[in-house]
């Protein structure tokens, strides 16, 4: 195997410069997104022209960064976690049935969310890595039993008045320097909220952790391929079982970060929330079969996909379908993009293990 | 010595009906069978009545789970298939289902959103549903055998978008159909008292276990789920078989989607066979067909979604609201594919191991 990917590594040297899989697909997708972003700001003006457009989007999609973080790091190993849409309800719905109905502290609610992200983790992990159960077949369980148990906790959807949590979920961090004027020309702060600082240490601690800790090198080998992580001395279930764990536990984090962006408990929340993680893992350079991911990639791509929605609504598509069909295609077009590119590479190995037609696969 | 062969082959008698697919959908229905006789013994109760046009009507829970859960044993015929062939499951089901149904409706009621009458044939209405959703079959199983993505995703995409695409074909009005014959797909016909439904899948039975007796299909499908590379070698294309697989279960959804229209002569697009595919993997599961892909049992996974509806109404007659459901099923798929996980299943054999042996010494 190490052997495919050194040959693998030669032809593409020659293709792409020294591009490795992973990097191109992000910087297609970094490239696609600043594209989006330049043709909004000139084709459409004025809004995308301000810099709090940018922060909504930010703000919006914070508790998406950290739920597809932990949908990367599973797809990294080869794994998928349709759960985290699910979870994030169900945290949210805990927390808000905890703090109005049983007045409890925000601390509090805050555990409670660790503790369910925590819960789901370990049995999906225990289950997927040692009993070696279809990785779906166990998210989808989850998902569902995720969905049915915040109908049960409360069927109602209702917004949490707990005066601690309001404070909290409205506290604003201001950025100086980048506010802009209303049309009555007051002068208007541009700010984030809480969810987007801790989306953004999420995402730089899982930065370090894949690509500078051990462990998170193993999550790589493991997806890359099983049986050589083994022979290398990698405990393959042990890390499995910690890309799960990790998770549930961002799930967990994720859930909460959308709780205080929502401030209210309902069934119906993060509804396609896992599919959207999915979508952006993907569109962030993920492959599907394991071995290949980046954080940073992940990151641009949910602001890609949150991006095409804001601008397919602005041109005046805002039909609720719209977006569920913008989101489908554009995960069509990057998986075909994605098998494209693992058809190509199975066949510079091909060629490249037979010398005589090298020549023949460099045009 | 003796009592050791004995037990030789009572246990070899056990393991064989162990080992006979069919018994664990059986297994499973006549547990709920009893758990409900011993709770509730009018459960069973069917009475014939007559319903506001003056047509004969049996009613009762067991009727209810005939019609019910036939949408559901059609949809597993497809869904074994799929699994049996791709070593995944299609996902999209319920999705392609609120398509269908856009589609019957939007052909039937023409440009005008309520008429009076029909504005074209029923056939030709189910005809177009067919020809759209085996398109959608067509397009996850391109995605699958061609561009080699795993089931589950690839079919996540039209899961994600069917149910828009489905407003989307009615402009996102609420269609209304009231024409007698129509209702008759998923209701009763005047004078019979069985739901048509029951009759529709057991057509879709027949029919299947025709193209499996007299096509090579089922064969072709065995071999590509068990060994992809062997078949190819073999002569056989795995890509063109996965496909196929998938516009059946277009198909079969087609059918599905035709029953639930009728059902309510209207479409609700985010409610219309909701959590659907979830029963149907269950079905598959609880059929004991393995999930990995392989060999298939259809009439195991037929007779695993009518228990699978026997589920649902107990569950519905024990006051659990509908939202609530998939928790309960969730658990019971999680029971289901750890007891049939190969680790597990080796587990609890060298159990068996380590008693029998004492149980013998005991015996003698």
């Amino acid at each position: 195997m190490s052997q495919k990917y050194l040959t693998a590594d030669k032809s593409r040297r020659s293709l792409l410069g020294s591009l490795s899989d992973t990097n191109l697909l992000m910087s297609i997708t970094i490239i696609v997104f600043f594209a989006m972003y330049l043709f909004a700001v000139f084709a459409l003006g004025s809004g995308f022209q301000k810099a709090q457009t940018f922060f909504n989007i930010l703000n919006a999609n914070a508790a998406l960064i950290i739920l597809s973080c932990g949908m990367t790091l599973v797809m990294i190993t080869g794994g998928i976690d349709i759960s985290v849409g699910g979870m994030a309800a169900l945290v949210s719905m805990c927390s808000a049935v905890y703090l109005d109905m049983h007045s409890g502290s925000v601390i509090g609610a805050m555990l409670i969310s660790l503790g369910i992200g925590l819960a789901f983790g370990l049995v999906q992990g225990y289950l997927i890595a040692y009993l070696d159960i279809q990785p779906f077949i166990v998210t989808l369980a989850g998902m569902f039993f995720a969905r049915g148990m915040t109908t049960i906790v409360n069927t109602k959807p209702f917004n949490v008045q707990n005066e601690a949590f309001v404070k909290l979920k409205e506290t604003r961090i201001i950025i100086p320097g980048l506010g802009s004027y209303n049309k009555r020309g007051e002068y208007i702060d541009a700010y984030i909220e809480i969810g987007v600082i801790v989306a953004l240490i999420v995402v730089a601690a899982l930065f370090v952790f894949l690509k500078w800790t051990k462990t998170g090198r193993n999550f790589y080998a493991v997806g890359g391929n099983k049986q050589s992580a083994l022979m290398l001395g990698i405990n393959v279930k042990r890390t499995t079982f910690l890309a799960y764990l990790m998770c549930g536990i961002l799930g967990g984090i994720g859930g909460f970060v959308y709780f205080m962006h929502v401030g209210s408990g309902s069934a119906t929340h993060a509804a396609g929330a896992e599919m959207n993680a999915i979508a952006s893992s993907i569109i962030g350079g993920t492959m599907l079969t394991g071995g290949v991911g980046n954080i940073i990639g992940t990151l641009f791509g949910v602001l890609s996909l949150a991006l095409i929605q804001n601008i397919v609504s602005s041109i005046g598509l805002d039909q609720a379908w719209w977006t569920g069909i913008t989101n489908a295609s554009m995960l069509c077009i990057f998986l075909i993009v994605q098998s494209v590119i693992i058809a190509r590479r199975k066949k510079a190995n091909l060629s490249s293990s037979r010398p005589a037609e090298v020549k023949g696969a460099k045009k | 010595m003796n009592s050791a062969s004995k037990s030789n082959t009572s246990s070899s008698i056990i393991s064989a009906m162990f080992r006979n697919q069919i018994f664990i959908p059986l297994a499973a229905l006549l547990i709920l069978a009893v758990f409900n006789l011993i709770m509730d013994p009018s459960f069973f109760k069917v009475t014939l009545g007559h319903n506001s046009n003056g047509d004969p009507i049996l009613s009762g829970n067991i009727i209810s789970i005939i019609d019910c859960g036939s949408e559901l044993a059609i949809l597993a015929i497809g869904m074994t298939l799929v699994t049996a062939a791709s070593r995944g499951q299609d996902i999209s089901v319920g999705a392609a289902i609120a398509i269908g149904g856009s589609v019957v409706l939007r052909v039937l009621c023409g440009t005008n959103s309520r008429p009076d009458e029909i504005q074209a044939p029923i056939i030709v209405a189910f005809l177009v549903c067919c020809l759209v959703t085996m398109a959608c079959g067509a397009f996850n199983g391109i995605l699958v055998s061609i561009f080699k993505i795993q089931p589950m995703v690839a079919t996540l995409i039209l899961f994600t978008a069917g149910r828009s695409i489905a407003a989307w074909i009615n402009n996102n009005e609420l269609p209304e159909v009231r024409d007698a014959t129509f209702s008759y797909f998923g209701g009763l016909i005047p004078g019979i008292p069985i739901p048509t439904p029951f009759f529709i899948a057991i057509a879709c039975f027949i029919l299947i276990f025709l193209v499996l007796k007299f096509t090579t299909l089922g064969l072709y499908v065995q071999s590509v789920g068990i060994n992809e590379q062997t078949s190819r070698l073999n002569g056989l294309n795995p890509a063109f078989i996965k496909f196929i697989t998938y516009v059946i279960l277009g198909l079969c959804v087609a059918v599905a989607s035709l029953i639930k229209v009728s059902r309510l002569g209207s479409i609700n697009y985010s409610v219309i066979a909701k959590d659907i595919e979830m029963d149907a993997i269950l079905a598959v599961a609880l059929g004991g067909n393995a999930l990995g892909g392989g060999k298939f049992n259809i009439s195991a996974s037929i007779l695993g979604a009518y228990v699978i509806q026997f589920l649902t109404t107990t569950l519905y007659k024990f006051q659990v609201q509908s939202d609530a459901l998939p928790a309960y099923k969730a658990v019971v798929v999680i029971a289901l594919v750890v007891l049939s996980a190969p680790i597990v299943r080796e587990k609890i054999a060298s159990l068996f191991k380590k008693f029998r042996p004492q149980g013998a010494e005991l015996k003698s």
